[in-house]
């Protein structure tokens, strides 16, 4: 009796402390987390001339990092995303073209704030709704400001937006090359800043938060969880990152229209971390990169029809891949470990 | 000394069916009390009122003497007011030890902190584990909740709710659901709990109220029909009749 009680009570003790590593653990950094970054790195080597289009994806894998940690973590249904990813691009858009400040870091940072602020307002208000309804008042939201955009196109520049726009070199130092070479790098490491903030937040207690309120909002209620002011810091923070993914956007490109406002920019990145995998980070890169590499794969493919491509895509996604592709390669990866162990 | 919690005349209504009516009760400090009535009485809309889930018309709410009526539902809960639901709330898609990590971050302010990772405070982790231990749930710390019995899901309910560290607790049905070879283990929890938290049960099974309580609110539509002690409420004729039925207490549950 005695013996086995003491058996019992060891066996707690490393279950207990199984339990506790876990948690321990999980924030880590993993090796496997190196590859994304090592593959942009090698992209930038082995396609020297497709830096643009890469700069590209980067701003895309940021835009739709920003609306993981809202739509993936918080749970947060929106359609209007594309609101901060506007007004970050018309911050440095604007400032270039009619304020002549065109130094671009300290551009990210003037898109950051004006993006935040409004993510701060609107979400203040909107975030009071769920579903459908909140669906909808996003849209509107997105809509309106590029209307409000289209009403002053003495200042905007209307439909036919701001172009032309120039940058001073980067840090003074590096100017930007034809190729994009500089953006690119330049886009990179912004990403990665951004990229290291957010997995901060996501394995922060806080993050927990969020994900428990994605989870079960009446439970969060009921522990005490001021859950409205939880929902709009992740809306502002995320609005904020929106607003760089925009600003990196004009800077890259040195022209904006006020298409980026558009749905379609918000129906975008949705697909795009949907089609990636919500809620693990790294489906923004997934999820990035394979759209627009198929995107442009297609409509070299085939200029006209190119959209077929892309809507079959994602009817495959939905059919077999429902939590994204980062979900078919966990499911890989979990049924290999089973065959492994029999 | 003042009540843990008091309730003065209630009032709620939904459209035009009155579901509260003038309630009013009163928990001391470490009462053991049960809500009894039968189906539709409004006890859940009774505990909804209490923890701010829902507002209601008119009526007040103290908690420890503190008026906390136009109170949100989380800061009741800040304040030492906890509950389990009649249908499971649970984090679903996260670990057993996460709910109530989650739990106890929310209670200790962590929550709040963007920067420092969730996994650096082993003390969080081991008073979860704490309390998984003692309602034996270590071996399910790993678990996905939904992947766990429902039986076992209302003790991460219980858990989650004495994790907050609560001085008042309201505890609805909380063997519901579950089969009666596996209902005997929540009720040894209920049984056991802290002396010094008040706790207000609902249950159906008149074995457990009897056994539990110190004294009984029977409530019938929406308004508090009797209060009393177990042994007055057993002999009372009106209530046999409203609602223990023709049939014998021990009888079981209510149907």
């Amino acid at each position: 009796m005695a013996a086995s009680d003491i058996t019992s009570a060891t066996n707690r003790g490393q279950t207990r402390e199984r339990a506790a590593e876990y948690l321990l653990q999980r924030h880590r950094f993993r090796l496997t987390e190196m590859l994304p970054w090592l593959i942009a790195i090698g992209v930038f080597f082995v396609f020297p001339d497709r830096m643009t289009f890469g700069s590209q994806v980067l701003v895309m894998v940021m835009f739709a990092l920003s609306l993981d940690l809202i739509l993936g973590y918080a749970g947060i249904v929106t359609l209007g995303h594309a609101a901060f990813f506007g007004i970050g691009a018309y911050t440095v858009g604007l400032a270039a073209a009619r304020l002549q400040w065109t130094e671009p870091i300290s551009g990210l940072f003037a898109a950051a704030i004006a993006a935040g602020i409004v993510g701060f307002i609107t979400g203040w208000f909107l975030l009071r709704y769920r579903g459908l309804t909140l669906l909808m008042l996003t849209l509107a939201t997105a809509i309106m400001l590029q209307e409000t955009g289209n009403l002053r196109s003495d200042i905007s520049g209307g439909y036919d937006g701001l172009p032309g726009l120039t940058f001073k070199p980067l840090l003074g130092v590096f100017d930007y090359d034809l190729y994009g070479h500089t953006y690119y790098l330049y886009a990179l490491g912004a990403l990665a800043v951004v990229f290291y903030f957010v997995r901060r937040i996501v394995y922060s207690p806080f993050g927990q938060a969020l994900t428990g309120i994605r989870e079960n909002v009446r439970r969060m209620h009921a522990i005490g969880s001021p859950v409205h002011r939880r929902l709009v810091t992740v809306y502002t923070i995320a609005a904020a990152i929106a607003g760089v993914a925009g600003a990196l956007f004009t800077q890259t490109n040195a022209y904006v229209t006020l298409t980026v406002f558009d749905f379609d920019n918000s129906a975008k990145v949705m697909v795009m971390l949907i089609l990636g995998g919500t809620g693990r980070l790294y489906g923004a890169f997934i999820g990035a990169a394979v759209y627009m590499v198929l995107e442009d794969y297609f409509s070299k493919l085939s200029p006209t029809f190119w959209q077929f491509g892309i809507g079959l895509m994602l009817v495959l996604a939905v059919l077999f891949a429902r939590r994204g592709i980062l979900g078919l390669f966990e499911n890989a990866a979990e049924y290999f470990a089973k065959r492994k162990q029999p | 000394m003042t009540a843990a919690l008091q309730v003065e005349g209630l009032n709620r209504a939904f459209g035009a069916l009155p579901v509260t009516r003038d309630v009013s009760l009163t928990l001391e400090r470490g009462a053991r009390c049960a809500l009894i009535g039968p189906n539709g009485a409004g006890k859940t809309t009774l505990v909804n009122l209490i923890t701010g889930a829902l507002k209601p018309h008119s009526g007040r709410v103290f908690l420890n003497g503190e008026d906390i009526t136009a109170s949100s539902q989380a800061d009741r809960a800040r304040r030492g007011l906890a509950r389990t639901f009649q249908i499971n709330q649970l984090f679903r898609g996260l670990t057993v030890l996460e709910n109530l990590c989650m739990t106890i971050g929310e209670r200790d302010g962590h929550c709040n902190n963007l920067w420092r990772s969730a996994g650096s405070r082993r003390g969080v982790i081991d008073e979860a584990l704490d309390h998984l231990d003692s309602l034996r749930l270590t071996d399910d710390a790993l678990k996905l909740v939904r992947e766990l019995p429902y039986g076992r899901q209302r003790l991460v309910e219980i858990a989650i709710a004495l994790a907050q560290k609560p001085r008042v607790l309201l505890l609805d049905e909380p063997a519901a659901g579950v089969p009666s070879s596996e209902s005997h283990l929540i009720l040894d929890v209920v049984a056991a709990l802290d002396p010094d938290i008040a706790v207000l049960i609902i249950e159906h099974d008149m074995d457990v109220v009897f056994r539990f309580a110190k004294e009984i609110t029977v409530l019938v539509q929406g308004a508090v029909f009797t209060q009393g002690t177990p042994n007055e409420i057993m002999n009372n004729e009106q209530v046999r009749a409203v609602y223990l039925g023709q049939e014998d207490h021990r009888g079981g549950r209510h149907g």
